[in-house]
């Protein structure tokens, strides 16, 4: 168990080698940052200076160890756009971006599983299909379209919530958080729902699916056979079992919610990683484009490795064959 | 005679599908006695499985039981509403299915899933329903039952784990154990021990067995009496050393004859021409008629009905003349 999430850890470190590379190049192919710091009438001396401050008169490959010794410690460099260190910046963003993310997750894995789970065990009801119907609208619609729609019919129309920004945010150390404060809760719902929703569908299809095909295992027929209890059966042998494929895709799907929060995130002015990347892009501002490209990865790597383990905690026939194998 | 344990009569299960509906099981009548075992052969498709099936109540949709009644002990059980039939399952019948690799939970510790069904169907504790099992792991011929009880389905053989699924099915002392094909994914060593064990349970606690299989060999070795189905139906019915040794139905003989013996006769085995009808086909009169050497004009208009003669009863036309002796 322990050989194998050093394995894995080994491997994860590697992924964010090859990202690092790519993040790195971003500098030397997306043409002179120095035009982006300084003003077109700056002298030529000038220009000199600014590139020397910055340490890019260096040969590439100590440029890039620097560059890459830095990252491991979370120092991405200097924004040019803002002239403030990448990393502070990214920190001040980050708890929102996060919070975004887990309440969307949350509310995708909750309402994707009930409404799954109920339409696979009462699959001819109306609400069953009604489920259905829904869930195409939700794979099919674009984010922001459906942003759009629930500002437009509860904020414009209704106003019931909060059109943009995170409400009022409370302090804890460095973390800000709008899950203390009224305000902070009522600005979550809209863009939760907008991220999460085609979570929410693709949770929802995968737990029919799986839990129909679940139901019909020799397993559960001999459950029956024992005389167990409709409700044993449906919620502790098939839905544990139906659980599995879903924790994988779940949390898989944690990292590009993360990575799509760009567009909600932007749809909702919400102050978050997500907006800060768009506004970069914008900008040229190279620094805080690599940063986050590596922070995004850095998530994803971490997810696929948490997911790994935690699919041998909850199989035990994992466990078993991990085990054999290192 | 007292009282059977299982009482089958004209069971009727069908299917509705697209073109129609399929009757599966036509008219299947027998019983069971405490503590008999009873063998169900024939080929597959049959209806061997589906009779067992119709009487755990198992039957999903599309299929349903049409007509005919079933008796555990007397007490109709066919027409029970689900909530009583669930608590029957397990409790009063229990049932051993052909796939013990697939039978089990594979994220459930074996104990976990022999607790569960205990304290689903008996008044016990925790601590008294994990004793129960270990006793039932012992009992099912487990070794170091206190240890096995917390590994998972995948950490035992297929003989092992066939062993789990019969202490599963006898967890609460059913009357009755249905046992599917229980040594079909077994190998050949395995299903000795298997069958001996089935047999053992059977008379230690007096519970009696319904053994649906296709192989005769188990069905010689274990049951007291025979059914031999044929397209939905019984065709004969009797005490095994007759129906084995004096087959009368023209099926069972053909049955019968293609056992490869030890005996040294180098005769190649005899072979039922033609298969078994499909559902929807079922040929007018006596549904083996086509396949039938000894088939008349009669068979192929009347359906034999079963008639007793001697032990045995036999549903076959070349019997009707004969005044059957038993026939008072």
């Amino acid at each position: 168990m322990l050989a194998f999430t050093l394995r894995r850890a080994v491997q994860a470190i590697g992924v964010m080698f090859a990202v690092g590379i790519i993040a790195f190049s971003m500098f030397r192919f997306a043409g002179d940052p120095v035009n982006q710091i300084v003003s077109i009438d700056t002298s030529a001396a000038e220009r000199e200076v600014v590139r020397k401050s910055l340490g890019l008169d260096d040969p590439v490959p100590v440029q890039f160890v620097r560059y890459f010794a830095d990252a491991a410690q979370f120092k991405f460099g200097v924004s040019y756009q803002f002239r403030q260190p990448v990393s502070t910046l990214l920190m001040e963003r980050m708890p929102a971006t996060l919070e975004l993310a887990i309440c969307a997750t949350v509310f995708a894995m909750v309402f994707g599983i009930l409404m799954g789970v109920y339409s696979a065990l009462r699959r001819d009801t109306l609400l069953a299909k009604l489920f259905q119907a829904v869930s195409l609208v939700g794979i099919s619609l674009p984010t922001f379209l459906i942003g759009i729609l629930l500002i437009y019919l509860f904020a414009v129309t209704l106003g019931w919530l909060p059109s943009f920004g995170r409400g009022e945010v409370v302090k804890l150390g460095w973390w800000s958080t709008g899950l203390l404060t009224l305000s902070g809760l009522k600005a979550l719902i809209m863009p939760s729902i907008t991220l999460g929703l085609f979570q929410m569908t693709l949770i929802m299809r995968l737990v029919r699916a799986e839990m129909l095909e679940v139901l019909r295992t020799d397993y559960i027929r001999f459950a029956r056979a024992r005389g167990l209890t409709t409700r044993a059966i449906h919620f502790g042998h098939a839905l544990k079992n139906t659980l599995i494929p879903v924790i994988t895709v779940a949390g898989l799907q944690f990292g590009s919610v993360i990575a799509f929060s760009i567009i909600t995130e932007t749809v909702f002015q919400w102050p978050g990683m997500g907006l800060l990347f768009v506004q970069a892009v914008q900008n040229v501002d190279i620094p805080i484009m690599a940063a986050y490209l590596l922070m995004v990865s850095l998530i994803f790597v971490t997810i696929n490795l948490v997911v790994d383990i935690l699919y041998t905690v909850v199989d035990p026939r994992l466990r078993a064959t991990v085990g054999r194998a290192t | 005679m007292t009282e059977p344990i299982l009482s089958v009569r004209n069971l009727q299960v069908e299917f509705a599908s697209r073109r129609g509906t399929l009757r599966a099981i036509d008219g299947v009548s027998f019983d069971i006695a405490k503590g008999e075992v009873l063998g169900v052969v024939g080929e597959s498709g049959a209806g061997k499985s589906v009779t067992g099936l119709a009487v755990i109540g198992l039957i999903d949709p599309p299929g349903r039981i049409a007509g005919g009644e079933i008796r555990l002990a007397g007490q109709r059980i066919d027409n029970l509403p689900p909530e009583q039939m669930r608590r029957i399952r397990g409790k009063r019948i229990g049932m051993i299915f052909q796939d013990p690799l697939t039978s089990l939970n594979p994220l459930y510790r074996v104990g976990d899933q022999i607790v569960e069904t205990i304290r689903t169907h008996l008044n016990l504790s925790e601590t008294a329903a994990r004793r129960r099992a270990i006793d039932l792991l012992a009992e099912v011929g487990i070794p170091a039952p206190e240890k096995r009880i917390d590994g998972y389905p995948h950490e035992f053989s297929g003989g092992m784990r066939q062993r789990v699924v019969i202490a599963l099915a006898i967890c609460a002392e059913p009357e009755l154990i249905i046992a599917d094909e229980p040594t079909t994914a077994l190998d050949v060593s395995v299903q000795a021990q298997i069958i001996s064990l089935i047999k053992r349970l059977g008379r230690d606690h007096g519970t009696a067995v319904m053994l649906v299989t296709h192989d005769m060999g188990v069905i010689a070795e274990t049951s007291d009496r025979v059914a031999v189905m044929y397209a939905g139906r019984v065709a004969e019915i009797g005490p095994v050393q007759d129906v084995v040794r004096n087959p009368l139905h023209p099926y069972a003989k053909g049955l019968m004859g293609a056992i490869p013996t030890l005996a040294g006769d180098d005769k190649r085995l005899q072979q039922i021409p033609g298969s078994m009808p499909r559902l929807s086909a079922i040929p007018r009169g006596c549904s083996f008629n086509p396949r039938c050497a000894s088939a008349f004009d009669r068979c192929r208009v009347e359906r034999p009905e079963p008639l007793p003669r001697g032990a045995q009863s036999v549903a076959c036309h070349l019997y009707d003349d004969v005044p059957a002796e038993s026939a008072a």
